[in-house]
């Protein structure tokens, strides 16, 4: 019973990772129905993002003296420097293919995964880029299960994260035009809402939050690699597929079902075909039920 | 040509900077804390300058600078396409086919190594090409398929001893088991859906070959396979069969092109046929392939085994010239690196696709020293091909509209 | 005669491969309601997305309140005054009545104003108060229709450009659809109306314009229109 309580925070831990990142899949497939395949690099580019400038605070010595401090404003300049990227990728990949076909878009979106993972790879070295952790290090024990504090931080900091999101997207104006955008581009251009700076806008979130689950990946195991993006991409993709595509709520129980499949699966099951059961319950929900737990009206011009 | 310039210019300094400044910050600062700039300015300067060249030439052109090279050249084209035209494509054909023979007794190791590899990425190429170009349904997880090749020769060899050439026809229909067995659940998606599936099928295939160690032996592979042989009769001491490898690569060479010439005439003849038909009736427009009386389940699932058959065939061709085999040659990137070849050739066009994996394996070559930058410029060009020439160098002459294309 | 309102010079459009628009020249004046009669496919709707911006001017001009709009993008036009309810009424429909309304007038930023507007719309069109939590899918064609009209005049236009109103509705409610946009011009309103329903839509217009495969084939007072015998036998079925 202990051990299943301690796989069930672990699984809670990498399932609020998962679903940040799955959040960014759902949203961009929301309004342009496009599977974004580079989005798995701008995970990656944020756990490089926040190594860099935690190593360089480290340098100048301030994250002794303001650890926290240091680490909050690491997390919001990267996501802001994703969110950057992701627009810019957006204006060049994609925008100039807004009426070609899905196929050309798909094939767009593949060649800039691969050009942004390569680019990293060629500035960045292909070793592993440690993390620093002894601030992360600790933790406190109930009975005989243990937490560690980066656990509690992580998911504190997902929780909030998904509730701003949710706040963002169903209470504001904002979140009205995005859900306007997404279900009729050409209705929501007669009302005067642009959907060029509507789809910028939605890249720029989905990178900012795949940018924060890079950082508390990289906190969280240490370290950040070059080819970091595609094995998380594709489960968070599952995990996005599982909750309904285009669906924000889905996206978030399909991260957290997602990472709990995957800690349970290598603790019962076998650890070495852990990266599987991901894909299995991709491939079966698409099979069994296409619009997900959640979604209720894909309809069939939209897949 | 000043106004022209301006225009695309303003752009293009701008694209760069946003560049600069999006590498500037990820490129300059190494985690130790210090600070360096050469490695992100010795990158950017390498795509500044080749973007540069693009621009520079797009102006020259646009601004009809470019006239006193481009007419000359496009009356020379012309007239060496009408040339060509007055040549019956089979001399053609025989032309290419006679040099493709006598190319290893000219040519060295070195040339006859990348020429295999050229081959055996034309089987690749034009397998995908069907599950892609024909049936218009992509494909991430094509290399499972290779993988799946790959292994039932070196299993079925260094298990049973069973020879190279017996072992082939096993290969193909074990792929093509594959393909259906990955194709069958994937039928009732379209579009995107499938391309994420195919790719997680494809994870899965290297996932298995990676950890069943008791079968495939894991990530380090499987050693010591056969290469492919011929028997001889001999009559020294009697009648016997004598065993021949085939360990010379210029023999090796020969294998490749002959599957590479069955997979073109295969591929030929199926896209003409029945079959071929219905495939791209599906492709353009699935609904109203059905309605018409296309069986589409079955042609789709036929799709997916065709394209495998070539895919198992150039892979146990694979595994017979590497004498070895392991998981790490059948990874997604070799699936993206394909269906880069497919795209920027052109889908659904044979020549095209053959352009497409010549410039992927021999331009690397001819520019060894930028070998690190292979798949940058890949992934690079793939996404440049999409905005400006989505058809591909040389594009199919009967591809219509993809139906998705339609809706608003 | 007052300054037009939007006027059409010889416009030319696209669908897709197929020439919609061959050279359609029409005027609006200020507090007409001008009709556009014409059978399927003739270029109505691809007329009215031209003047949106949806669709791209290949040739001529158009010209709102003097000035030329040809290439401004759709989201700039709204906040000139210029507003339309498209073909099959568009609405949002997995967003509640009231958010539809509020996207009506997404460019204004006065929320009393937005809110006594609103108001008003329900006062307008009671049923849309009953239904206002109710996700914009769940209503009926007329409700649509009338979520449509609603959510257009929430941008407080000058001219509205509505696109075959009365498609797929009951001939109750289109008689009720058509009594809305004749009051809808008495407070002010300019209305360019597309329909199919060419009677009904050239008894409710001043001015009309008939349109054969993209090409304007006759203008003339309504009354006029639908006395023509050419007319009354080609889309009014006598």
């Amino acid at each position: 019973m202990e051990y299943f309580i301690q796989q069930f925070i672990n699984g809670i831990t990498l399932g609020g990772v998962y679903a940040l990142i799955a959040l960014g899949y759902t949203m961009v497939y929301g309004v342009i129905q496009l599977i974004n395949f580079a989005h798995g690099e701008f995970f990656a580019a944020g756990g490089y993002m926040g190594v860099i400038l935690l190593a360089y605070m480290t340098g100048a010595g301030y994250l002794e003296t303001h650890p926290f401090l240091c680490i909050a404003g690491a997390g919001v300049l990267t996501m802001a420097y994703t969110a950057f990227l992701a627009m810019g990728v957006e204006r060049m990949a994609y925008k100039p293919l807004r009426y070609a076909s899905r196929l050309s878009l798909l094939v767009s979106a593949l060649g800039m995964s691969i050009f942004l993972s390569n680019g990293l790879m060629l500035t960045q070295g292909v070793f592993d880029k440690p993390y620093p952790s002894e601030l992360t290090h600790g933790g406190f024990e109930i009975g005989p299960i243990s937490v560690g504090y980066l656990q509690v931080i992580i998911v504190g900091m997902t929780a909030v994260l998904l509730v701003g999101l949710n706040i963002l997207v169903f209470k504001t104006r904002i979140g009205m035009a995005m859900r306007a955008t997404a279900q009729d581009k050409i209705m929501s251009s007669l009302v005067s809402i642009s959907s060029n700076r509507i789809i910028a806008l939605t890249f720029a979130i989905g990178a900012g939050l795949a940018a924060c689950a890079g950082m508390m990946t990289g906190f969280y195991y240490g370290s950040v690699r070059y080819d970091m993006g595609f094995v998380p991409g594709i489960k968070a993709f599952a995990a996005a597929v599982l909750g309904g595509i285009g669906n924000i709520t889905g996206a978030m129980l399909g991260g957290v079902i997602i990472g709990m499949v995957e800690v349970f699966g290598a603790a019962y099951i076998s650890g070495q075909y852990k990266d599987v059961f991901a894909f299995i319950i991709m491939i079966a929900v698409l099979y069994f039920k296409p619009t997900g737990i959640m979604g209720e009206n894909v309809d069939d011009t939209r897949v | 040509m000043i106004r022209e310039c301006k225009k695309v210019l303003k752009p293009f300094v701008l694209g760069l900077l946003w560049l600069l400044a999006l590498l500037w910050p990820l490129l300059g600062i190494h985690p130790d804390g210090t600070l360096s700039f050469a490695n992100a300015f010795q990158v950017w300067l390498y795509i500044a300058a080749v973007a540069f060249v693009c621009v520079f030439l797009y102006v020259l052109n646009k601004s009809g600078n470019l006239d006193f090279a481009a007419r000359p050249a496009a009356v020379l084209h012309g007239r060496v396409s009408e040339a060509a035209g007055r040549i019956p494509a089979k001399a053609w054909i025989g032309l290419l086919l006679g040099f493709a023979l006598i190319y290893p007794q000219i040519t060295g190791r070195y040339e006859q190594d990348v020429a295999i590899n050229v081959l055996i990425y034309i089987c690749l190429g034009l397998g995908l090409n069907i599950v892609i170009g024909l049936a218009g349904m992509l494909d991430l997880g094509y290399i499972a398929f290779y993988g799946v090749g790959a292994y039932s020769y070196a299993l079925l060899n260094t298990n049973f001893g069973i020879s190279f050439w017996f072992s082939l026809p096993f290969a193909a229909v074990l792929a093509a088991l594959a393909g259906c067995i990955i194709g069958y659940p994937t039928l009732r998606m379209r579009g995107d859906y499938l391309a994420i599936v195919t790719l997680g099928f494809g994870e899965i295939v290297r996932l298995i070959l990676n950890n069943w160690m008791t079968l495939t032996n894991g990530p380090n592979g499987i050693l010591g396979i056969d290469p492919p042989s011929f028997y001889f009769l001999s009559f020294d001491g009697g009648l016997s069969f004598e065993h021949l490898y085939l360990k010379k690569l210029h023999y090796l060479y020969y294998i490749a092109l002959f599957l590479a010439v069955f997979t073109i005439i295969a591929v030929r003849r199926l896209n003409f046929s029945r079959i071929g038909r219905a495939w791209e009736s599906i492709r353009e427009d699935e609904t109203a392939a059905e309605l018409m009386g296309v069986n589409t389940f079955l042609l789709k699932l036929l799709a997916y085994a065709m394209g495998a058959v070539f895919a198992g065939l150039a892979g146990a061709f694979f595994s017979a010239r590497m004498r070895f085999v392991s998981p790490e040659s059948f990874t997604f990137l070799e699936s993206a690196l394909v269906l880069a070849m497919v795209v920027l050739g052109g889908m659904a066009s044979i020549p095209g696709i053959i352009l497409g994996v010549m410039a992927l394996i021999v331009l690397p070559e001819v520019f060894r020293e930028f070998e690190l930058y292979r798949m940058l410029a890949v992934g690079g060009a793939m996404t440049v091909m999409m905005v400006f020439k989505p058809r591909g160098l040389i594009p199919a002459k009967r591809v219509g509209t993809r139906s998705e294309e339609k809706e608003g | 005669m007052a300054a037009p309102l939007l006027e059409l010079q010889d416009v030319h459009a696209s669908y897709g491969s197929i020439k919609a628009l061959k050279g359609i020249s029409l005027t609006v004046y200020p507090g007409e309601i001008v009709a556009m009669i014409g059978a399927n496919g003739a270029g109505k709707s691809t007329t009215l997305m031209t003047i949106c911006g949806i669709v791209q001017v290949q040739k001529g001009d158009i010209f709102y309140r003097g000035t030329s709009i040809k290439g401004t993008p759709p989201e700039t036009l709204p906040p000139l005054g210029l507003c339309q309810v498209p073909e099959g009424r568009r609405i949002f429909p997995r967003l509640t009545v009231r958010e539809n309304l509020e996207l009506g007038a997404f460019y204004r930023r006065e929320r009393t104003a937005i809110d006594r507007d609103i108001d008003q719309a329900y006062s307008f069109f009671p049923i849309l108060k009953e239904r206002r939590n109710q996700q914009g899918g769940t209503l009926s064609g007329g409700e649509q229709q009338m979520l449509a009209i609603a959510r257009a005049l929430m941008s407080r236009p000058k001219l509205l450009l509505m696109d075959e109103p009365s498609l797929g509705l009951a001939p109750k409610i289109v008689q009720k659809i058509f009594d809305i946009i004749a009051e809808i011009n008495k407070e002010g309103t300019t209305i360019l109306l597309v329909e199919q329903n060419a009677n009904l839509a050239l008894q409710t217009a001043q001015r009309g314009y008939v349109l054969e495969t993209g090409a304007i084939s006759m203008e003339d007072q309504a009354a006029t229109l639908l006395d023509n015998p050419d007319i009354r036998k080609a889309y009014l079925g006598e």
